[in-house]
């Protein structure tokens, strides 16, 4: 399936059991005691998500990682929401690998985090398994005071009979609770019921996250660990011929050094000690199989491969015809460079012999991947390596590729080493920039025809770059007929009414290896398609937004999130002398995001956004302040792309190396930032993502409107350098 | 053997003198709150205080702190420390929460020098410290509201 297919397959399955959430009853075969797990300790066990103890404390068990998008409070919100729990006794632990239990809903059968998919996917599983809880900690109390189910409440972590004056916290029923068969019947709530569900619900994680004693994987010491960095290849696809460590051997700490597929490992007893042993190392690499060209060069060859159609990602009516027969023609093209994800946590990945198999701390973003990698090159079963999700200190993407990376160099160098001792793999920032995995370079091509009464009569979309997926274990999923989907996705599904659309592809090959960067395709195709519509309102002589608005009657939530921004921003009302207005609308991940960025320049002609109005719709919202948290969040991630980040390559070798020139966006950059809901009752889609792709085009419209030129080679910083 | 003060209390170690003072907090005395960004005095993740002067503390050889006093997240205290840890809560500020220990060392320091910091000034104080979630403008609205706190 491609991932479309996967979402709406999902939708699908919502819309069956939303039923259940009009407060209709759901019967559930009853599996007796393989539900209600016999408590080893005093806990009661009720289903894979939640444990409640005697101490009255319920520990929800989050299959999805922590990096930043406040997926376990979110998670153990939901749950907690059914279960009628108290949100002061909610406590939240990563989930262990287990495809069975725990696998993304929406990836078959592969646990793991990505495409803002969490709650989503998550939405109905949660909810039953709290409801299931609840009933079962009701069933206790009918039995311990013999009454009747219906005559009991649960509130706050409460079980209460109002009639007999009966209250019990949960710990007290926990025991009682686990003797219970599993009920016939839950009820879910209503919406007009949620007591935590999209009210102010206070993350789990600020506490540790304000003084320190937050666990990140880089904290992680075992006894006897040695710290490995590796020396990698200076150009993609290079091998090691042989390495010379005699100069590292004066090192104190030094440890050794060992040759694995992705490098020569310098291992030390510390961090200092590796970095400053690896630039001792000097190593001679076989550059035979590695990718030699520059950026400049891919550029060209791009541009030229442009000229050619590629495979039909989308095919309405007839665009070449429409497109020659209309009153005027715009034609643009646009460069997109490698971008780097730069996480603040740079990879890392802890790993540990014992005489079961192997333990693993990282932050895992595919947790069962990880454990079948580290089991692959081991020789060890899955169920001998034992997978610990760490908090991670940012991803954007970066930990979720599918030869899972850190993780397989640290298993290798256990490997190299016959698991001696424990190893912890870390990654400096030069890896992290050099280290490829980059969201991939794009040439876009589009050329549209309007009609004497200024309307789209065609569109025609090139697309040129590499895939994503080719070649890993997503491709099934995702490539299909030739067209990788996350190549195409937010120009095969344009939301406007164009009679005659045509989008293809040409997908390219190179050495570097891409991956998925927040937002994944949306990161170039929202800034193509939104800056082309721009120049074709400008062409007709429209209003940006009126011209939006007529084109966008088949698509109400697109709409909505426009009238809201719109609304919000006054949009057509006079604004201050020196300021310049862009829009965008954007949907990814299921969810469509409108913004609108208000910019100014400065004495010196530099470009200053001064404020971002933004509207989302993501169906119900968990947890509102979380939402606004994303868009603000992925609107600053997404503006410090476009400003100025941007990965080159000179003869196969990386030009940048660390932020001083990939520089992320700074607190000086950063707009002011209104984030509005649009209100709606349809199941939860994501937040993580789909606040960055509005934010490149709003901003790059409202330069267009103020300069008349639009910036077509990213970022703005190459494309209109007197700008940045 | 190199002697300092680090919160609060007399330390020496064994490490060699070009050694950046954020690999012996983490490595030798196993404080973990102080983050690896870049290495490179560029991101703020291993901001430290020096006698309650931000510093970037893999930039700062441990020999250069023979005998000086340095705070990390883990020792912070006073009025400021605490009115900007109570406001990142109340704001929700973090996300992943990896250069939070930063962004929290140099806004202490800032209201400890400036109680009453405009945009301007915050922007200023806190431009060395990356955050890639972009929590920027949460970081501004808490140290206006740690601000608050300290004048109530």
């Amino acid at each position: 399936m491609t991932k479309e297919q996967l979402i709406n397959s999902s939708r699908r399955t919502f819309l069956k059991s939303a039923v259940v959430t009009t407060g209709l009853l759901v019967g559930f075969h009853i599996t007796g005691k393989s539900v209600v797990a016999a408590p080893k300790s005093q806990t009661f066990s009720p289903n894979a998500f939640v444990r409640i103890g005697t101490d009255n404390l319920v520990t929800v068990i989050a299959k999805h990682i922590e990096f930043g998008q406040g997926s376990h409070t979110g998670l153990a919100t939901i749950l907690a929401e059914e279960l009628d729990a108290s949100w002061d006794q909610i406590r939240i632990e990563s989930a262990p690998a287990d495809a069975n239990k725990y696998n993304n809903l929406l990836w078959g059968s592969f646990q793991g985090t990505g495409g803002s998919t969490a709650i989503a996917n998550s939405w109905m599983q949660l909810r039953e398994a709290g409801a299931k809880a609840r009933a079962l900690l009701v069933q206790a109390a009918s039995s311990e005071w013999n009454v009747p189910v219906s005559e009991i409440t649960v509130s706050d972590g409460i079980v209460k009979h109002e009639k007999s004056e009966r209250q019990q916290a949960f710990g007290a029923l926990a025991e009682k609770a686990a003797q219970q068969p599993a009920p016939e019947q839950i009820t879910l709530k209503t919406p007009d019921q949620f007591k935590l569900i999209g009210h102010k619900v206070n993350r789990k994680d600020i506490g540790p996250k304000t003084n320190g004693t937050a666990i990140f994987t880089l904290d992680i010491s075992r006894p006897g660990m040695v710290v490995a960095v590796v020396k990698r290849p200076p150009r993609f696809g290079g091998q090691v011929k042989s390495f010379d460590d005699t100069d590292a051997k004066d090192i104190k700490g030094y440890v050794g050094s060992v040759t694995i597929p992705r490098g020569v490992a310098v291992m030390a007893k510390n961090t200092w000690a590796a970095i400053k042993a690896r630039e001792a190392i000097t190593v001679d690499w076989d550059d035979s199989q590695a990718e030699m060209r520059g950026t400049e060069q891919i550029m060209a060859e791009y541009r030229q491969l442009a000229e050619t159609p590629g495979l039909p990602a989308r095919t309405d009516g007839d665009a070449l015809a429409a497109i020659a027969e209309a009153n005027q023609i715009l034609e643009v093209s646009y460069d997109f460079p490698f971008l780097a994800h730069a996480p603040m946590e740079t990879l890392d990945c802890v790993i540990e012999q014992t005489d079961q198999g192997v333990e693993v701390w990282t932050g895992s973003q595919i947790p069962t991947g990880d454990q079948h990698t580290v089991a692959t090159i081991l020789g060890l079963k899955p169920e001998q390596v034992t997978i610990h999700s760490q908090l991670a200190g940012g991803s954007f993407g970066r930990r979720a590729t599918s030869d899972s990376d850190m993780v397989s160099e640290a298993a290798m160098i256990l490997k190299a080493t016959k698991g001696n001792v424990p190893v912890k793999v870390v990654w400096t920032r030069e890896d992290d920039i050099q280290g490829g995995r980059y969201r991939p370079a794009y040439h876009h091509k589009l050329k549209a025809g309007l009609d004497d009464q200024g309307n789209i009569t065609g569109w025609q979309h090139s697309i040129v770059g590499q895939s994503i997926v080719s070649g890993t274990a997503f491709e099934a999923f995702l490539i299909k007929e030739g067209i990788d989907a996350t190549s195409v996705e937010g120009a095969t599904n344009l939301p406007y009414t164009i009679p005659n659309i045509s989008v293809d592809l040409t997908t390219t090959d190179s050495k570097i290896p891409v991956l998925w960067w927040r937002s994944v395709g949306s990161t170039h195709t929202a800034y193509s398609t939104e800056t082309f519509i721009d120049q074709l309102a400008n062409k007709a002589g429209k209003d940006p937004l009126e011209f939006r608005r007529a084109m966008l009657k088949n698509h109400p939530r697109h709409l909505a999130a426009l009238n809201l921004v719109a609304e919000k921003a006054a949009w057509g009302s006079p604004i201050a002398e020196g300021r310049y207005r862009g829009v965008a609308v954007h949907e990814s991940f299921s969810s469509v995001v409108a913004q609108i960025a208000e910019i100014s320049f400065d004495n010196d002609g530099l470009l200053k956004v001064e404020k971002v109005w933004c509207a989302v719709d993501c169906g119900v919202v968990v947890n509102p302040d979380i939402v606004k948290a994303q868009m603000e969040g992925g609107i600053g991630f997404g503006l410090g792309a476009v400003l100025r980040n941007s990965v080159t390559l000179d003869e196969g070798i990386v030009d940048q190396s660390n932020f001083h020139d990939y520089e992320p966006l700074r607190i000086e950059d950063m707009p002011e930032v209104a984030v509005y809901i649009v209100p709606s009752e349809a199941a939860p889609t994501g937040v993580g993502e789909p606040g960055v792709p509005p934010i490149g085009p709003a901003v790059a419209n409202a330069i267009f409107a103020a300069k008349g030129q639009m910036v077509t080679k990213l970022p703005f910083s190459e494309g209109m350098p007197d700008l940045v | 053997m190199i002697t300092f003060t680090l919160n609060n209390e007399t330390r020496s170690v064994d490490a060699d003198p070009d050694t950046p003072l954020l690999w012996v907090i983490r490595d030798e005395i196993g404080l973990t709150g102080t983050k690896f960004g870049c290495g490179a005095g560029l991101c703020g993740a291993c901001t430290v205080h020096l006698d309650g002067e931000p510093v970037r503390s893999c930039q700062t050889l441990i020999s250069d702190i023979e005998n000086q006093n340095i705070t990390t997240i883990e020792g912070i205290d006073g009025k400021a420390a605490k009115a900007v840890q109570t406001a990142w809560e109340d704001i929700q500020v973090p996300q992943c929460g990896y250069c939070q220990s930063g962004q929290i060392m140099s806004a202490t320091s800032l209201l400890s020098q400036n109680p009453k910091p405009s945009d301007e000034q915050i922007d200023e104080a806190m431009n060395g410290n990356v955050c890639r979630c972009a929590t920027y403008v949460r970081i501004r609205k808490a140290i206006h509201h740690a601000s608050d706190l300290m004048e109530a």
